[in-house]
């Protein structure tokens, strides 16, 4: 189907370097928008070039468009902490995430691109026995799904992380939930690759071309206005977490969302030192070590409404407090860089992939802080609504009118305060 | 940021705690609303870009709610109020 031309492979490498490297090509198009599509899907992010990806190669959709505002990739799947990972509790997300991690298994292989997948595995630190009851009973849930748990004690943490501060008197290391198959990926290249693919199957991106407005009769949506024209299409597609309820508001819509600004840190490179991910279960803290060798952490979002792709000092403070108090080496790093991006807080922490009341009319949204790990399912699903009409089997419970249902997925117990997921 | 507490002067806002939407302020009667209302006020916010009026709450503070416009484009902020008066000169409050 795709031509063994356009595959990258060893071999490949070897006979462009003994030919001066002229015969590699764009990675992808960059064509002018079509005037129709069958689906035109809104934003060029991690989870828009997925679905389109599987949208072309699993369900054979070839008339698709992405339309995206900016460049590729420039938005949250540029500006995450790259950590995946399926070790969540609750029925509505575990079989969705356990889903998506089996999809990065197989993911290079799958798109022919290196997103540098690597297993290196995750490790949420406990510090009260009730806290560890509470690992142990997601343990089980998590193999309820297929996914891997190991509930660690004390000593096996000491020797897989001896820098960590085992003993402190307020927050001593009580246990961890591990879970192997969890890791990093290189988050551009997870973009990329999806852009390659999609393209290579006649899917049109369509780079700085802002949606400005829907075309919506008689209740259903017959296309979109964009910077470039207006462009018809029998199913549009939004997919622009951190704007979903700037771009739904054009069709007359109000979400379950606020968005929030997520910050991230990393230090200056350094020699190997953290096997895994590792975070910090009596605050809010994260840590993995980038191959490049930066730490790479985060903590909690800033708490207001903001679309400012930046954060303010009292977060930083408090996150730098939760990476001295689980991890006092940390303080002889140096920070090297820090940024921000906005996030869809949803009223219970869990994410949308539904229809909405304008017939045509989808919605992909609501991913808290917690869209990169979700980027395969999230897409595999999405595409699954959008050319058969029905949800796939592990994303049931992202209806977009579950909060009138009842029927809340509140991961963290916090209830309708968006700030607090 | 620095909140102009409208008792207090400017406070840094790592002092409050954020609430959200200012348009919890009018909660409808939970014995008389329509459910699609209740609804709409429990899990449905406005979003904008730009101005938003949002709940502040001066926990480490003099414990008072305070109605703060700010943006959100810039995190500029534009006008703090007392809750209390603003929900009072919409009939809220006692």
């Amino acid at each position: 189907m795709i031509p063994n031309a356009m595959r990258y492979s060893a071999l490949r490498i070897l006979k462009e370097g003994l030919t001066g490297n002229r015969g590699w090509q764009p990675v992808w198009r960059e064509p002018e928008p079509k005037p129709e599509y069958d689906i035109v899907i809104i934003g060029g992010g991690g989870h828009g070039l997925s679905t389109a990806y599987y949208l072309a190669k699993e369900f054979g959709e070839r008339n698709v468009a992405v339309l995206e505002k900016g460049w590729l990739g420039s938005g949250n799947i540029g500006r995450n902490t790259t950590i995946i990972r399926s070790n969540y509790l609750l029925e509505g997300n575990q079989p969705f995430y356990e889903f998506s991690l089996k999809l990065w298994e197989g993911l290079e292989q799958d798109f022919n691109y290196n997103a540098m997948v690597s297993q290196r595995g995750i490790l949420n630190l406990c510090h009260s026995d009730p806290q560890r009851d509470a690992f142990v009973r997601r343990g089980n849930s998590m193999r309820l799904s297929g996914a891997d748990s190991v509930i660690l004690d004390p000593d096996e943490i000491r020797k897989m992380c001896p820098y960590l501060d085992h003993e402190s008197a307020r927050f001593p290391i009580t246990g961890a939930l591990w879970q192997p198959r969890g890791g990093t990926v290189r988050h551009d290249a997870v973009a990329w690759g999806y852009a390659r693919g999609a393209d290579q199957r006649g899917v049109d991106i369509i780079q700085n071309c802002e949606v400005t407005g829907f075309d919506i009769t008689d209740g259903r949506c017959l296309g979109v206005e964009t910077a470039k024209g207006p462009i018809k299409a029998k199913k549009v597609a939004m997919c622009v977490a951190g704007s979903s309820s700037r771009v739904a508001a054009l069709a007359g819509m109000r979400l379950p969302i606020e968005s929030h600004v997520l910050q991230a840190f990393v230090s200056e490179g350094l020699k190997p030192v953290l096997p895994g991910v590792i975070t910090f279960g009596a605050g809010h803290f994260y840590v993995s070590q980038s191959d490049k060798g930066g730490l790479v952490f985060g903590g909690d979002i800033d708490g207001y409404n903001t679309y400012a792709q930046r954060g303010n000092l009292p977060v930083v403070e408090d996150v730098c407090e939760g990476g001295m108090a689980i991890m006092p080496m940390i303080g002889r790093a140096r920070l090297l860089r820090m940024w921000g991006g906005v996030m869809d807080m949803s009223m219970d922490g869990s994410p949308f992939i539904d229809r909405t009341h304008v017939e045509g009319l989808y919605l992909n949204a609501g991913w808290c802080y917690g869209g990169f790990k979700a980027t395969p399912a999230s897409g595999y699903c999405y595409a699954h609504l959008l050319a058969t009409d029905q949800p796939h089997e592990t994303a049931r419970a992202f209806r977009l009118d579950r909060f009138r249902m009842g029927a809340m997925i509140d991961e963290k117990g916090v209830g309708t305060q968006p700030n607090l997921h | 940021m620095i909140i102009n507490h409208p008792l207090l002067g400017p406070r840094d806002s790592a002092e409050f705690v954020v609430l959200g939407d200012a348009c919890l302020i009018d909660r409808p009667d939970g014995m008389n609303a329509a459910i699609e209302e209740m609804h709409d006020y429990a899990y449905i916010r406005d979003n904008p870009a730009g101005e938003h009026r949002e709940l502040w709450y001066h926990e480490q503070g003099d414990r008072s709610w305070l109605v703060v416009t700010r943006s959100t484009l810039t995190h500029e902020v534009i006008e703090v109020e007392l809750a209390r008066n603003v929900a009072r000169a919409r009939g809220r409050s006692r």
